[in-house]
């Protein structure tokens, strides 16, 4: 939280950095596949141009009364509220890689926030592209509960604030794109055995086919690693909220399906491959001496499908998901306190892994 | 999800770029993607939704394009040949200044043009109300498509109570007084 002068009272971020985000936890229904649901809104105030348009000193009126509106209401209790000009590049790129900002809301360069609370499973970007991203996240696949939580803030938030809304086109966004309900619905899905079998353009073709969308981890331009996949509704407008969420829910229940199916096979045809495959992973990660951050992301895919699969002596769900988050670049340095080459970056992240998976399959100590 | 440029065939090319910060999805079909050379403008990192509206003015005489792209909107004062180039709109104005050119777009992206969604509760409890009313018709109307009449008859019911409540409640609670 921040004083009257906007000094944070203690350092949020080291505060986040202390426990795991909502989508690392490794629970919730079908863990063992979805590893998070987000649900996000976009919102916009009548009276002020969209963030791209508007004065410096407009967007700072809308960080204000925002952040104003957000510590009001219930949902936001006890949240932390950070102006991403007060935070150094380094704190706004591990806000980034916890999947708390876009990448430009990451830029610093605008007045720009965000309010944090309930242990990141709801946060409030202001003044991204539009002046509000509400987003809820939930682990596991949990959709109606990610609504019924975005659902809940939203309605808090409006009465407080005046929202851009039309009777015939919904909420105004910045993006048409995002005009109606402005809801994107995702759920970020690890489908190794259909990547394997090589069934997966067929798969995502189809789900293109009924109005879903398909990105990577990191959401809009980033590609696809370690087998996951993060698949949103597309469209936002002449379809409900509830109409948006139970075809996502539906679509993602077959894929479910299709990649457990695909995994029975697999282990049906090709046992010894797999779990050769899963151990030479584990292995590397287990022992490596410096590593690129992909490289963990892609074994981390390999371990999580011999989890799923139920070979024993592997970690746990969750060690392998934060280390998805920890490894990356901005977190390591963090971390270890200085400005780190990138090779320097490797060897620090090979020490790291090591020492997590030493937790996780409970020989303590990294070796 | 239909083709962006033809309206007709489903999307079946869906493109995500950035460039110059600038972000755009596109969803075409096979046809119209070899057409428009979208594959090799993809390539280049130059396609966005500012493509798309180039597109769909094509057929326009210049003098036509031109009077289009100097619509204004009155509030925020983006030309419409702005909009066309970034693929923002500048306020909540805009929607309105150039809703001519917005109808065809949205129905181009979303496939419908009416919000059907929740919406902001200062409208007070009767218009939420009666949206809500319009969203179970719509409802009813897809129960009885998939002949599922036992959740049709339930929907009708839930439409009759949310209509007596309607009546009861006025959307203007101090025209009472």
């Amino acid at each position: 939280m921040s004083d009257p002068n906007g000094h944070p009272l203690e350092h949020p971020i080291d505060h986040l950095l202390a426990s795991p985000s909502p989508w690392l936890l490794g629970e919730g229904p079908h863990a063992d596949l979805v590893l998070s649901t987000r649900i996000r809104l976009a919102r916009n105030l009548q009276s002020v141009p969209f963030t791209h348009r508007a004065r410096e000193e407009q967007l700072q009126g809308v960080l204000v009364s925002v952040s104003k509106a957000a510590k009001q209401s219930a949902s936001f209790e006890g949240g932390a509220f950070l102006r991403m000009n007060e935070i150094s590049a380094v704190e706004r790129q591990i806000l980034v890689e916890r999947r708390l900002v876009s990448h430009e809301l990451g830029d610093g360069s605008k007045p720009r926030g965000i309010v944090i609370a309930d242990q990141e499973r709801l946060s409030l970007m202001i003044n991204e592209e539009d002046h509000l991203r509400l987003q809820a996240m939930t682990p596991g696949f949990q959709l109606a509960e990610a609504w019924a939580r975005a659902d809940a803030a939203d309605d808090e938030l409006d009465p407080a604030l005046d929202f851009a809304f039309s009777d015939e086109i919904g909420y105004l966004t910045s993006c048409p794109t995002n005009a109606g309900t402005g809801l994107r619905a995702s759920v970020l899905i690890h489908l190794p055995a259909l990547v394997l079998l090589d069934e997966i353009q067929k798969v995502l073709k189809s789900i293109m086919s009924v109005g879903l969308n398909v990105r990577g981890l990191y959401g809009e331009h980033s590609e696809v690693m370690g087998n996951l996949f993060q698949i949103s509704n597309q469209t936002t407008l002449g379809r409900s909220e509830h109409d948006s969420i139970e075809s996502l829910e539906r679509v993602t229940r077959q894929i479910i399906e299709t990649e457990e199916r695909a995994r029975e096979r697999m282990m049906r045809d090709a046992r010894v491959q797999i779990e050769d495959k899963v151990w030479r992973a584990y292995g590397t990660l287990r022992f490596c001496r410096s590593i690129h951050a992909r490289e963990v992301i892609n074994l981390c895919s390999a371990v999580r499908l011999g989890a799923a699969l139920g070979l024993t002596g592997l970690c746990p769900l969750n060690i392998l998901n934060e280390l998805l988050v920890i490894t990356q670049p901005a977190h390591l340095q963090r971390r270890f306190g200085t400005e780190l080459t990138p090779a320097e970056r490797n060897v620090y992240r090979a020490q790291l892994v090591r020492e997590r998976l030493a937790v996780g399959d409970g020989t303590g100590a990294g070796t | 999800m239909v083709c962006q440029v033809c309206g007709k065939n489903p999307a079946t090319v869906h493109f995500t770029e950035i460039h110059d910060n600038k972000m755009s999805e596109i969803h075409v079909c096979d046809r119209c993607a070899e057409e428009r050379g979208l594959q090799a403008a993809s390539k280049k990192g130059k396609f966005d939704i500012a493509d798309l509206l180039a597109g769909m003015v094509d057929g326009m005489t210049s003098t036509e394009e031109e009077r289009v792209g100097s619509v204004q909107c009155p509030r925020c004062g983006l030309l419409y040949s702005a909009f066309k180039e970034t693929g923002r709109l500048g306020c909540a104005e805009c929607y309105t200044a150039f809703q001519f050119q917005l109808r065809p777009l949205l129905r181009r992206i979303h496939g419908d043009t009416r919000h059907r969604g929740k919406a902001p509760t200062r409208d007070g409890v009767g218009a939420n109300r009666s949206r809500q009313i319009h969203r179970l018709h719509d409802e009813l109307q897809r129960a009885v498509e998939r002949e599922e009449f036992e959740h049709a008859a339930s929907i009708r019911d839930e439409i009759k109570r949310l209509e007596s409540e309607l009546i009861e409640t006025p959307a203007n609670p101090e025209a009472k007084t």
